[in-house]
């Protein structure tokens, strides 16, 4: 059994009024430990929601969800200990920020779990590395920050808690691309040393395949598929239909492969769509 | 959940309250509120209560409605009630028992005033359903408008009262949003202390005025960016006429008013 578990978990928002709408339908998901998971969906599709009820912030309509073994909800006095497993970071969570320096506002997380002075210590600093945040910076007030600055001191404040989940809801809405790829890459470094399961939530194609190995596909509030990357964009024209992309050059490649070019099936990034370009003329030259 | 609030109250509909001028909407429920506070005895009271329900059967306002605005302020009712019910000492005594005694006057000072109560409530009730926030501004500009004379700033009064009202929703949500990523770093908000949970409330206070102030500055510069520049030559989508049924029902309210006054003279009770 994953370490993320959910039955049929529905949520209706405005019950019994003519704003009654379905937000997710008859979710049933399994992801396993350690795993790095997209989650895309068009607007709507109830990806937040979803993400929102893996902490207990929202109390499913019916329909159950399990983290770590243990039923959210079953017991109240436990929820607060669950949340503490499952960091969730919210879209634009620089708004979140409100202590005076950087490094209290870091610790507002561990401290209210209850930590020592020097776990917390240590907790905020090894953080502040992993984000690329320099010692110069945890005394100044997050007010005085960059956009990208401040974003990733709200991010480092949820992994400062060192969850066993890390929720990511849209982390790179509204940076530059240089913001982005910092942004991804460092998720990325967390996964690798830490090995915590990381949910990602998107609507980019692009952003996702390049940080990913699995992909949840949500759609109007179901589980349109869930699976691994390859698998996810070879049915790129169903994708399409419910207005998701798949990534640029992941389409370039389906074509040549279409026109008979030998690739294989896995090209995300344009990184390694350009070592295979550049190994296929090393091939044609010598030959 | 933080969200059922509701502030702006509009109820939509065509009645002919509905339809009135909202200038004379105003006018009205500030005639009836004279009307309540001038009445003396409970003939007068009854008058208002007539008034209450002709306004109330045209307005198509559904009795649950009405019922829902007198909910929240039934403790002050509870509360007056019982401070008129034990410290009047006029009239009959009625029951009297160790130091508390009960009069018949405190008991009809405490029915005047439970009615005279949910009576203004209803009153004003109605005028908030029958009138949505930005007719209402607009109303108390044009009623303010006189003033301009002794530069009093009328426009801008009405404007700052618009774009309140526009925002209240917007930081309902942004409030829901804050206390969830909160709670999410394991924020308590609902246990402890009287103070702890005073000091839980930083956390979402300081985030929330940083970002009304943003939403402020960037609300002024795309009003100025649009060559805002005040009420001065300024022309309105939706002009105030009045119709001639405004005018029957100021006459109406001005009855209504005279029908209290001679209540209060020549009837006793």
């Amino acid at each position: 059994m994953g370490i993320i578990r959910t039955e049929d978990l529905t949520y209706v928002y405005g019950e019994g009024t003519p704003f009654r709408k379905v937000a997710i339908d008859k979710i049933n998901i399994d992801i396993d430990e350690g795993e790095i998971v997209g989650v895309i969906g068009h607007t709507g599709s109830g990806k937040s929601t979803l993400m929102q009820h893996l902490n207990g912030l929202l109390k499913p309509t019916s329909g159950k969800v399990y983290i770590d073994g243990e039923e959210l909800f079953a017991d109240k006095s436990r929820l607060k200990d669950i949340r503490f497993k499952v960091g969730l970071v919210f879209q634009y969570p620089e708004y979140q920020l409100f202590e005076e320096t950087v490094y209290k506002d870091i610790a507002f997380g561990p401290k209210n779990m209850g930590l020592g002075e020097d776990e917390i210590d240590r907790r905020v600093r090894e953080t502040a590395r992993l984000v690329g945040l320099g010692e110069e910076l945890l005394e100044k007030s997050p007010f005085e920050l960059s956009g990208g600055q401040k974003r990733r001191v709200a991010i480092a404040g949820v992994m400062a808690m060192e969850p066993k989940v890390l929720i990511l809801d849209e982390p790179t809405a509204g940076l530059d691309p240089r913001g982005r790829d910092r942004i991804l890459g460092l998720i990325k470094e967390y996964h690798a040393e830490k090995g915590t399961t990381v949910l990602l939530v998107s609507h980019s194609m692009e952003d996702v395949a390049k940080t990913v190995s699995k992909i949840l596909v949500l759609s109007d509030a179901k589980v349109f598929m869930y699976s691994d990357r390859s698998s996810v964009f070879a049915r790129a024209d169903e994708l399409t239909s419910m207005g998701l992309t798949v990534p640029q050059v992941t389409r370039v490649f389906d074509r040549l492969r279409a026109m008979g070019i030998e690739f294989d099936d896995e090209v995300f990034s344009v990184d390694y769509a350009k070592d295979l370009v550049l190994k296929l003329l090393e091939e044609k030259r010598r030959h | 959940m933080i969200k059922d609030i509701t502030i702006g109250q509009f109820f939509p509909g065509k009645s002919v309250i509905h339809r009135l001028d909202p200038r004379i909407k105003l006018l009205l429920t500030v005639m009836y509120i004279v009307m309540l506070f001038i009445a003396k005895s409970f003939s007068g009271l009854g008058v208002g209560i007539v008034f209450m329900l002709i306004s109330f059967l045209l307005s198509g306002i559904p009795i649950k409605m009405m019922l829902k605005s007198i909910k929240p302020i039934v403790p002050i009712i509870i509360f007056t009630g019982i401070l008129n019910l034990f410290f009047i000492s006029s009239g009959d005594v009625l029951f009297e028992w160790k130091f508390i005694k009960i009069t018949s006057g405190g008991v009809t000072t405490m029915v005047f005033m439970a009615v005279r109560i949910i009576l203004l409530i209803c009153g004003t009730s109605l005028l908030t359903y029958t009138t949505s926030p930005i007719t209402l501004t607009d109303a108390i500009e044009r009623i303010l408008s006189p003033l301009k004379v002794i530069k009093f700033p009328a426009h801008e009064i009405a404007m700052m009262m618009t774009i309140a009202l526009r925002f209240i929703p917007t930081l309902i949500e942004e409030t829901d949003k804050i206390m969830s990523a909160q709670k999410a770093r394991g924020a308590d908000l609902e246990t402890g202390s009287l103070i702890k949970r005073a000091k839980a409330l930083i956390p979402i206070l300081i985030p929330l005025f940083v970002s009304a102030f943003r939403r402020a500055e960037e609300l002024a510069l795309a009003m100025e960016c649009r060559c805002y520049h005040g009420g001065e030559g300024r022309t309105r989508l939706k002009q105030l006429k009045t119709a001639p049924r405004d005018y029957v029902a100021v006459a109406i309210g001005a009855l209504f008013i005279a029908a209290v006054i001679l209540l209060n003279r020549f009837s006793p009770i």
